[in-house]
């Protein structure tokens, strides 16, 4: 009759539940443990912890916190964060071009990181560092707009040396050059442009072009099948511009006017999703038949896919950019300075916008990447003309207040 | 599979012990515990103290945050996304579930009926593990594509027109909506419903499925006397590793859902990245925290494992 005996089923499983049942003494329990274990964590940190926490204000006073001892004579090295695909390769992959002849050039060792994926996140990774005034360990990063007129509002990047600047002063683009949050560039210059525009994938609208907001939002065609982005300023600003208002200058109202406008997408199940980078892929399946986009992306999906076109809105369409910083306490500025100079001749400018196809922010680079591909330099996506640049507009900087209003706002239409 | 090979010790502690233990003795355990304790301590303990205090800050980016006890924020997020906690639940539990449906069949045949097949099919549920998390849900997202052949059979054989009845669909796509966030759970999670339950069906003696059987126990009702009671441990751990961590998580959400079947995960993630409101972040997770482990331990209660076994 052995099976009949209880133990003989699950001794170990048995063993275990009867000692942790038993709260013999001396006996050393998950539950005792847990409880010694809490008590005492409570106590400490409760007493401690709990009102030692806190972020310390962002401001410091003046520049001159910010700054750091620079060590560029001393050590020549960069630490470069940029994201992926942002930077021209070999054709093996192996080697980045532009960056080795920098290094030959100059001596600076540059060590380049491709942990840029997505602004918030980044934003996100570095802030406690920041907030704490310690180097992030990062000399040179790349950062949308939006995210740079924070850190810079924030007083978290350093200004920068016109003096070690004189081929990115002279180059600049006009479009780019006066942003209202960073007024003469005095802590930024952009590695490229972007360009929201809207895409469609031409084998699921059935060949029909799609080139406003207000098809987007009202072609019955399209239902389900359009995507707008995550990013709050191309979506809305998009939006504004199709209902006639300007992105750089516009209150509150037209701001809940274009949200309300987006909302009645959603609720209509017009819109299928909010997408981050990801839409590519679903554009390229032609899940989303239509869907706001950014030229460079368009740019890289018309190579693999012919079925994939894009529109500039008769409205008009945004215009931001991706910009390099050094963020406050870096150890190696001028190297960092020297490297955004580079990226500013013509040549070298060229070399990049050649691999990544997005807008080149360096003027006179035309003939230069004329050289490399004539169609590149035709192509206003990389290289606007006139006509390109005259409806370009730009999101307004936004105060801290208005930022976390608004943010609100576009999470709550985007759902969460 | 190590369960046969149980040590004779381990029943030892069972028997009360005579003699007190000397006080070194007794701290030999403590000693033990130490590195594990310590990594407690950094890594669980401090990080809930931190959100617990961030949680009732006040403040901005810009004058910092400062500690002004302020609860309201407990109440205020709360009251904002019932919504997305209700979903979150209602998904979570949903997934649970059809995990607990799809797994314990899968469990028993592997258990009982596997015979030499029984480590491959183990090594099988485990397979998924060895590509990321982030990369298998993708794979869905190409699975269930429009027009793709996974949506063609099921609008074919009417299954989309019920699923869109029932407005867990939208029209002829599954991307984008409530079933397709909930099947990303279900798969991402079926194999921690799996594993203890096929633990737990393992250690049974077959012997007692005989006995029953020579009580003239029909197979239904060996299943429902003998089986299924004695895998109960199995059971709850299984729907809580499921539960729990389908009850917050966003990647689903985010990748294979649209705007309105963001989850609670969803919520902090944007509080805490986007708007910047780390208080309300902070507040939602333990909010979040608190309704898990009320639910988990009236579940407990009632399903009781200790005197099953």
């Amino acid at each position: 009759m052995e099976q009949f005996e209880p133990g003989s089923l699950s001794p170990p499983q048995l063993a275990a539940i009867r000692r942790s049942l038993a709260s013999g003494r001396g006996a050393l329990t998950r539950r005792s443990l847990l409880r010694a274990g809490g008590i005492g964590a409570l106590t400490v940190g409760g007493l401690y912890g709990l009102t030692g926490c806190g972020i310390p204000p962002a401001k410091r006073e003046g520049d001159a916190t910010t700054a750091s001892d620079d060590h560029s004579a001393s050590e020549k090295e960069i630490d470069f964060s940029n994201w992926t695909e942002y930077m021209d390769t070999s054709d093996d992959e192996k080697s980045r071009p532009t960056l080795e002849a920098f290094t030959k050039r100059t001596g600076i060792q540059v060590k380049y990181t491709e942990d840029i994926n997505d602004n918030v996140e980044f934003f996100g990774k570095i802030r406690p560092q920041l907030a704490a005034g310690q180097d992030t360990g990062r000399d040179l990063i790349v950062v949308t707009d939006w995210l740079a007129a924070r850190i810079i509002r924030l007083g978290w990047a350093q200004k920068l040396d016109p003096a070690n600047l004189p081929h990115a002063y002279a180059n600049l683009i006009p479009q780019f050059r006066n942003p209202d949050w960073d007024p003469g560039r005095a802590h930024s210059y952009p590695w490229t442009g972007i360009d929201t525009v809207i895409a469609y994938n031409a084998k699921a609208t059935g060949g029909k072009k799609v080139d406003s907001v207000t098809q987007l939002l009202d072609d019955p065609t399209l239902k389900g099948r359009v995507g707008f982005l995550t990013e709050m300023r191309d979506t809305v600003g998009m939006t504004l511009l199709d209902q006639g208002k300007d992105p750089a200058n516009f209150t509150t109202a037209d701001f809940d006017g274009a949200i309300g406008r987006l909302q009645k997408g959603v609720d209509t199940k017009q819109i299928r999703r909010f997408t981050g980078n990801d839409y590519t892929a679903d554009l390229d399946k032609g899940d989303l038949a239509a869907c706001l986009a950014w030229a460079g992306d368009v740019v890289q999906l018309q190579a693999g896919n012919p079925d994939i076109k894009y529109a500039i809105p008769a409205a008009g369409y945004l215009i931001s950019s991706d910009n390099l910083l050094v963020p406050a306490h870096a150890q190696h500025k001028t190297n960092a300075e020297k490297l955004i100079d580079y990226y500013y001749e013509p040549a070298v400018a060229a070399q990049l916008a050649a691999f990544i196809s997005y807008v080149c922010p360096v003027d006179g680079v035309k003939e230069d990447l004329a050289k490399i591909d004539p169609a590149l330099a035709d192509n206003v996506l990389i290289v606007p003309d006139k006509e390109m640049a005259a409806k370009s507009h730009a999101f307004r900087s936004l105060t801290s207040e208005e930022e976390t209003a608004y943010e609100e706002k576009f999470t709550k239409l985007i759902g969460a | 599979m190590t369960a046969v090979a149980a040590p004779p010790e381990a029943a030892a502690p069972t028997e009360p012990p005579v003699h007190k233990p000397s006080v070194r003795k007794r701290l030999v355990p403590y000693w033990l515990l130490l590195p594990g304790i310590l990594w407690l301590l950094v890594f669980f303990v401090l990080p809930m103290v931190y959100q617990a205090s961030t949680s009732v800050q006040t403040g901005s980016l810009e004058e910092g945050f400062k500690v002004t006890w302020h609860f309201q924020t407990y109440w205020d997020a709360l009251t904002e996304y019932v919504p997305q906690f209700l979903r979150s639940l209602l998904y979570a539990g949903t997934a649970t579930v059809l995990c607990l449906l799809l797994g314990y069949p899968l469990a028993y045949l592997i258990a009982f009926k596997a015979g030499r097949w029984r480590n491959l099919l183990l090594v099988l549920v485990i397979a998924p593990f060895f590509t990321s998390f982030l990369i298998r849900t993708l794979a869905w997202k190409t699975i269930l594509a429009d027009g793709g052949p996974v949506v063609a059979v099921l609008g074919k054989v009417g299954f989309l027109d019920v699923t869109s009845w029932l407005g867990v669909t939208e029209g002829d796509r599954v991307l984008a909506t409530p079933l397709a966030v909930v099947c990303g759970l279900t798969y991402n999670f079926l194999p921690f419903m799996i594993l203890p339950l096929y633990t737990s069906l393992e250690r049974i003696d077959t012997r007692l499925h005989e006995a029953a059987g020579d009580l003239y126990a029909r197979p239904a009702t060996v299943f429902r006397k003998v089986t299924f009671p004695l895998s109960m441990p199995g059971v709850v751990s299984g729907t809580l590793l499921t539960f729990i961590p389908a009850s917050g998580d966003y990647v689903n959400a985010e990748l294979l859902g649209s705007a309105d079947t963001r989850m609670i995960g969803n919520v902090i993630q944007s509080q805490y990245l986007r708007i910047l409101d780390y208080p309300t972040a902070a507040a939602l997770s333990f909010i979040l925290m608190a309704i898990v482990l009320i639910m988990v331990t009236i579940y407990i209660r009632r399903a009781g494992t200790e005197d099953l076994v």
